[in-house]
């Protein structure tokens, strides 16, 4: 018997726990128990991402989205889960229709993501015997927050040398992109908190 | 055992995403309650994102040269970033919503049905 592959094995502990947990959000009729399995969901999907290679992103997705949104979300809940409000039912109707869109959709997702034969497992493992020693991982070539920031502010250090014109193209940082955030998110500040002030029902105009 | 015993590829990571995806479309179309539609929009963002993380990772394809590297990252925290500001921004009219018309159902809010 062969050795297990611990990399493959975490894979599928986390890929299972991801959708599992989905479906789970999806055949819930409780929208408290809805809000717990979207946490346990998005918990697997930052180790998911750490799996992948990407430490940051991982960490991120914890701390923005199962530290905050996920605290945001469970306020709401907590705000307006009252007596009918916890648990509603959907009609037969509309799971049927839903069940058969959904599985269309999903059988084309899933048709097109083993169709390509570089992504395949073979390929890889295939890949990895023609190169008989293991792939050196450098250490600088290894995601680190320096080189995230550093292409935050507009400097790339994983491409070639951006000075010349030939090699240009396609080789910008995302030093404007970063901007438009931090003032969308002012402005969603703004927006979220002069929405949210509370008003007395019947006293709209 | 194969799956224990074999490296996992881009195609594993695919079809993860895929099934995060249709839950949330899923979710978003058959929920009646506001929040619960909002954590649809939430699992829908997770399995694009967690396509962007897969497509940036060079060792787990073999055409390791048209991996996307650090620009798959870069996107990927903005997409939480913006999920983040979308949840804040939704959630604010979902507590307006309610508050306005003393339920949390959308199927109530048909005030633009002609």
């Amino acid at each position: 018997m062969e050795a297990i592959n611990w990399h493959s094995f975490f894979f599928l502990l986390f890929g299972l726990a991801a959708g599992g947990f989905a479906l789970a959000v999806v055949l819930s009729g409780n929208i408290v128990r809805m809000g717990f399995y979207l946490i346990m969901s998005l918990g697997a999907v930052a180790g998911l991402f750490f799996l992948a290679g990407a430490e940051f992103v991982g960490a991120m997705q914890l701390m923005i989205y199962v530290g905050g949104t996920m605290v945001l979300l469970v306020f709401g809940v907590m705000l307006t889960a009252r007596g009918p409000f916890v648990s509603m039912k959907t009609p037969g109707g509309q799971w049927v229709l839903a069940t058969i869109v959904g599985g269309s959709l999903l059988v084309m997702l899933l048709h097109t993501a083993v169709s390509v034969d570089d992504w395949r497992v073979k390929a890889v493992a295939e890949k990895a015997e023609l190169s008989e020693e293991p792939p050196e991982v450098e250490l600088s070539e290894t995601t680190n927050p320096d080189r995230l920031g550093m292409a935050l502010v507009g400097v790339r250090s994983d491409q070639p040398d951006p000075r010349q014109p030939a090699e240009e193209f396609g080789m910008s940082g995302y030093l404007l992109a970063f901007e438009i955030v931090s003032v969308h998110l002012l402005v969603v500040l703004i927006g979220a908190a002069y929405l949210a002030r509370t008003k007395r029902v019947g006293s709209r105009d | 055992m194969d799956l224990l015993t074999e490296p996992v590829g881009l195609s594993h990571y695919l079809v993860v995403g895929a099934i995060l995806f249709v839950c949330g479309v899923l979710c978003m179309a058959i929920k009646r309650n506001a929040l619960g539609v909002l954590m649809g929009v939430e699992l829908v963002l997770n399995g694009a994102n967690l396509n962007f993380i897969a497509f940036s990772a060079p060792y787990l394809r073999a055409d390791s040269q048209y991996a996307t590297g650090l620009d798959g990252h870069l996107i990927a925290m903005f997409v939480i970033v913006l999920a983040a500001a979308e949840a804040a921004v939704a959630l604010a009219i979902a507590l307006n919503y309610y508050n306005n018309h003393a339920t949390i159902d959308v199927d109530e809010g048909d005030e633009l049905k002609g």
